[in-house]
């Protein structure tokens, strides 16, 4: 079958383009290094079939970092019999460079001018017969967005890829300097620019990353982000998520069950003691219920908040604004991204650590992330525990994992060796997102989150239920009883919970429910929770992401931190220190 | 010649001279910062942080330790 590469600098828009070829949808955002593996699809015209390759943006084809690698590794390995380069139209310049490396290796090549709309808003002119003279290739123009361009494209691909057609571009081999020499003067016949005034939105991209306005947006952003998916959460959760499962939902499955299988393990497994009680613990009813009435809610806001962030422009500001901070904890301002990314699931956040250049920066970022950022399923729960009690206690678990954070940080950046290295990136511009494609992303990140998250409740549940009737967990508790008693001020059935944590977060949280803790003690259990061990999916992306050795160090320094800070956090709510 | 760093807020400027290993000029060049191209400094992140400057119209950030090793000329 045919190989086909989507290549260009980063945030293009490759990703878009890839996902209007194959229908195959995958993460798009306005900063640059989204993509860090690679997507396949595969795009049919007619009887034509053939695969297409979503690569990570770069630069050039001698990388810089492990997506640029990725990169650049496909293009020479991979063996593609076409490659679409999607540029930036408003950034021409620049996007030609890595285009004339591509074309130098002869390959058959379609060039995309993408973002069209946004260069004739910006003033920017260009000549397209003249570019596709001088470059001796098809050149389309396309907002790849509203689809704009896609059909000439996909026209072009099925002629190349049946081998009619097919033209290489006849431009020599050149040095570098000769490179940027030959793009001046492409660009001196083809590009006409006018001059306009900054938008107000350009204006507001100064202000963003400048000191003083820039923390005040920083702070006005953040709550704002904080009151919406918090809104959003409470609202879809009274008024219709609790509703639907205590009105319809719970008593049709209860009763379902109970009139279909008789009394007896599996009984149980399924509802537990009927759907009123938080302690059943039944998969059909609390595992149905705090996935979709407790956690789906605040996944569903806060990755459309997210969403919108990050295809507005905004996280790579943050990013600079916060470099200076994040040095003095071992890391660089990009690591910014890989932990908003974090406060969703961890496991986006540990891929995306990828970005980061340095060995002992990805190891500092998963470390930090892994133990003091929880992910949005968990803090649904703690909301879920916690909420009616005054927000006093969330603050108390957020305030710790920030410390931590910090904490954590600092320590690794002096006893680790090294420094880390400097940022270096482009800023995009703010871009006003394109509802359809942030809902479209949205609802791609929430079926990801119910993909993973019912079969590991489901799991977990029946292996909570098979762990009793063996009697391990009896055994267990009696071994860590100390440890939780005295260290942490916990009641022994809190074991279950913390060992649930390995599998999934928000089902461990929520079976310190039926505990009847205090408040204070609910701190402690959260925050041991949140910080003891990375969930099963985390560990298996650990892995692999930074190798067994290096993950097994971050494990022993997970289990440490979670005991030292229960105890400290449980002796200071106790007036003991 | 003043360096990156040293250059004013909102100043217009071409660079001069790139100093460091080929590792580093070739990083910078391949984002477009080159000798010859003209930029503007829009502000420096707070707490000495990175640089922020425009080379035709398009943002990028800095380290202050790189920023230092580019020279530039004040228009």
């Amino acid at each position: 079958m045919k190989k086909i590469l989507l290549m260009g600098n980063p945030n293009v828009g490759k990703s878009v383009v890839f996902s209007r070829l194959t229908g195959v949808n995958v993460i798009q955002s306005n900063y640059p290094g989204t993509t860090v593996g690679f997507t396949k699809g595969h795009l049919k015209i007619g009887k034509n079939e053939m695969d297409i390759i979503d690569v990570p943006g770069t630069y050039s084809l001698s990388p810089s970092c492990k997506a640029e690698e990725v990169a650049r590794d496909m293009f020479f390995d991979e063996k593609p019999d076409l490659i679409i380069n999607v540029l930036d139209v408003t950034n021409l310049e620049r996007n030609l460079y890595l285009t004339l490396q591509i074309l130098e290796k002869n390959i058959p090549t379609v060039i995309l001018l993408n973002m069209w709309d946004a260069a004739k808003r910006k003033g920017i002119h260009v000549n397209l017969e003249k570019l596709q003279e001088i470059i001796g290739l098809k050149v389309i123009p396309a907002v790849a967005v509203t689809g704009e361009g896609i059909k000439d494209l996909v026209n072009i691909i099925d002629e190349i890829t049946l081998n009619k057609n097919i033209k290489l571009s006849k431009i020599p081999k050149m040095d570098d300097s000769e490179k940027w020499a030959f793009i001046g003067e492409i660009l001196s016949e083809v590009q006409k620019i006018e001059h306009r005034h900054p938008s107000l939105l350009e204006k507001l991209e100064d202000a963003s990353v400048k000191p003083f306005s820039g923390i005040i947006i920083a702070i006005i952003v953040l709550f704002i982000t904080m009151q919406v998916i918090i809104g959003i959460g409470e609202f879809l959760i009274n008024y219709i998520l609790d509703p639907l499962y205590y009105q319809y939902y719970g008593p049709f499955i209860t009763s379902l069950v109970q009139n279909s299988i008789p009394t007896g393990f599996i009984h149980d497994i399924l509802i537990g003691s009927g759907y009123e009680y938080e302690t059943s613990f039944g998969l059909l009813t609390t595992g149905i219920y705090v996935i979709f009435a407790v956690v789906l809610p605040y996944i569903l806001s806060f990755y459309f908040i997210l969403g919108f962030l990050e295809d507005f422009g905004y996280l790579p500001r943050l990013a600079v604004l916060l470099d200076s901070i994040m040095h003095k904890l071992g890391l660089h301002g990009y690591a910014t991204i890989p932990i908003i990314l974090g406060f969703g699931c961890n496991v986006p956040a540990m891929l995306s650590t990828r970005i980061l250049e340095g060995k002992r920066e990805k190891f500092i970022a998963t470390t930090l992330i892994a133990i003091s950022i929880p992910c949005m399923a968990q803090t649904a729960v703690i909301i879920g525990l916690l909420g009616k009690y005054g927000i006093q206690y969330i603050i108390l678990i957020y305030g710790t994992l920030l410390i931590l954070f910090i904490v954590l940080g600092s320590i690794l950046n002096f006893l680790l060796k090294g420094e880390s290295p400097e940022i270096f990136f482009e800023i995009p511009p703010y871009r006003i997102p394109h509802m359809e494609t942030l809902l479209k992303k949205t609802w791609m990140r929430v079926k990801g989150f119910l993909l993973e998250a019912l079969p590991f409740v489901f799991l977990g549940i029946l292996a909570i239920n098979i762990l009793y009737l063996i009697g391990v967990m009896g055994a267990l508790s009696n071994l860590l009883s100390p440890i939780m008693s005295q260290m942490l001020g916990l009641p022994d059935q809190a074991i279950d919970a913390l060992i649930m944590g390995f599998l999934r977060k928000d089902l461990a949280t929520a079976m310190l429910a039926p505990l009847n803790l205090s408040p204070n003690q609910l701190v402690v259990a959260c925050t041991v929770l949140a910080t003891s061990f990375p969930c099963i999916a985390t560990f298996v992306v650990l892995i692999k992401e930074i190798g067994v050795k290096d993950m097994l160090k971050t494990v022993v320094l997970m289990l440490s931190v979670a005991l030292i800070t229960g105890t400290i956090l449980n002796l200071i709510l106790n007036g003991l220190l | 010649m003043i360096t990156l760093v040293e250059l004013k807020n909102g100043k217009n400027a071409t660079i001069k001279k790139i100093e460091g290993g080929p590792g580093l000029k070739n990083r910078l060049e391949v984002m477009n910062l080159r000798e010859g191209k003209r930029i503007r400094k829009t502000c420096s992140a707070p707490l000495h942080g990175p640089v922020v400057l425009e080379i035709d119209g398009f943002k990028m950030a800095i380290g202050r330790g790189m920023a230092k090793k580019v020279w530039v000329e004040e228009i």
